[in-house]
């Protein structure tokens, strides 16, 4: 291992990088595995709707549903709004 | 009461037939009565890992359309007591397997064998989906990349919520990660997800890990399920896991980088 590689050795390694991505499009699509088949286009129509106000994309909105116990579901919806500044 | 077993990964090109090749000699070296059925309809190539291939008459389709029976169409394994194949159609449409036909096969070679290996095909289609609609438990071959990791996940969603025991309430597919083609090299060098990171992404028990080997191809080439290459690092590899799978303890071997000695290092090895 030359110098030069020493120091870049403390980059993060692409590993690691392959873990992080993994870990969230898995956590993702788990999510979305368990949840009924209306919440993509329901996710679709939100982002639309807000559309209409705020200039937002797909990847800022996340809807979930998440089952609680027998009776009781909560949709969650959870909305990025740009930076004013911008 | 045969097992069944199916050999899955969503992904292709990972190892499914290679394990089941090896998985299957495995079971039956340690006196299981063993059949591997290859379900990759049209893409038939379990009897050349095998080295079966001029032996086959009848296939799975045959048996599922009554053309031919079961003890006309297994092929027995010349090297390996035990151990029989069913292969797959080469020439028929995909949709050729019925659920009800398939079930039908199973239950007929249940009566008569230890172990069912269901060598799946790539992909999520029916093909797919019947060979591990039926499964008692479930191999999941991965290798430590980025797309297979994530199809693995697929999969295992799949069994989960696809499969016979899903839909009928009972429990749960028992599921396996087999990690192949591992470098530890790489590893080390940060270059690839280690087992650790696999085990936390898709958190399921590990059965095994098989190295990256030359043996494999090897193997492949000449035929022979690469466990019987005792002397390779792979084939050692399959055979802890056939252990595991038997529910023995075994630790795992070949995760790290061997450390050459002073006398290897100059005369190589």
């Amino acid at each position: 291992m030359s110098l030069l590689d020493y120091f870049r050795s403390t980059k993060k390694s692409s590993a690691n990088t392959a873990k992080e991505r993994l870990q969230i499009i898995v956590a993702h699509e788990r999510r979305r595995r368990n949840s009924p088949d209306y919440l993509p286009q329901l996710e679709r129509d939100i982002l639309e709707v807000i559309r209409k106000y705020v200039d937002i994309s797909p990847e800022d909105i996340a809807v979930t549903l998440e089952q609680r116990d027998d009776e009781l579901s909560v949709l969650e919806l959870n909305v990025t709004f740009p930076d004013e500044k911008r | 009461m045969a097992k069944i077993i199916v050999v899955t990964s969503g992904k292709g090109g990972v190892g499914k037939t290679t394990s089941s090749a090896a998985i299957g000699t495995g079971l039956a070296l340690k006196g299981h009565k063993t059949v591997i059925i290859d379900f990759d309809i049209g893409l038939r190539n379990l009897d050349l890992i095998m080295g079966c291939e001029r032996r086959v008459v009848y296939d799975f389709v045959n048996v599922i359309n009554g053309e031919a029976n079961l003890k006309q169409t297994l092929i027995k394994d010349k090297r390996t007591d035990n151990l029989f194949i069913l292969p797959a159609s080469q020439t028929r449409d995909k949709d050729a397997l019925s659920k009800a036909g398939v079930e039908k096969v199973l239950n007929e070679l249940a009566k008569d064998f230890d172990f069912i290996l269901c060598d799946s095909p790539a992909g999520i289609e029916s093909g797919a989906m019947m060979a591990l609609y039926f499964a008692d438990e479930a191999i999941v071959v991965t290798n430590p990349e980025v797309s297979s990791v994530r199809d693995s996940d697929r999969i295992l969603g799949m069994l989960a919520s696809k499969s016979r025991r899903a839909e009928q309430g009972l429990d749960a597919i028992k599921e396996h990660l087999l990690l192949t083609r591992y470098n530890p090299e790489r590893v080390e060098k940060g270059e690839m997800l280690s087992v650790e990171d696999v085990k936390e992404i898709l958190s399921i028990d590990l059965l095994g890990v098989i190295p990256e080997s030359q043996a494999v191809l090897n193997a492949s080439n000449s035929g022979q399920p690469v466990i019987l290459d005792s002397e390779s690092d792979a084939g050692q590899a399959y055979l802890d896991t056939v252990e595991r799978l038997l529910g023995e303890k075994v630790p795992f071997r070949f995760l790290t980088v061997e450390k050459k000695g002073l006398l290897k290092r100059i005369f190589g090895g």
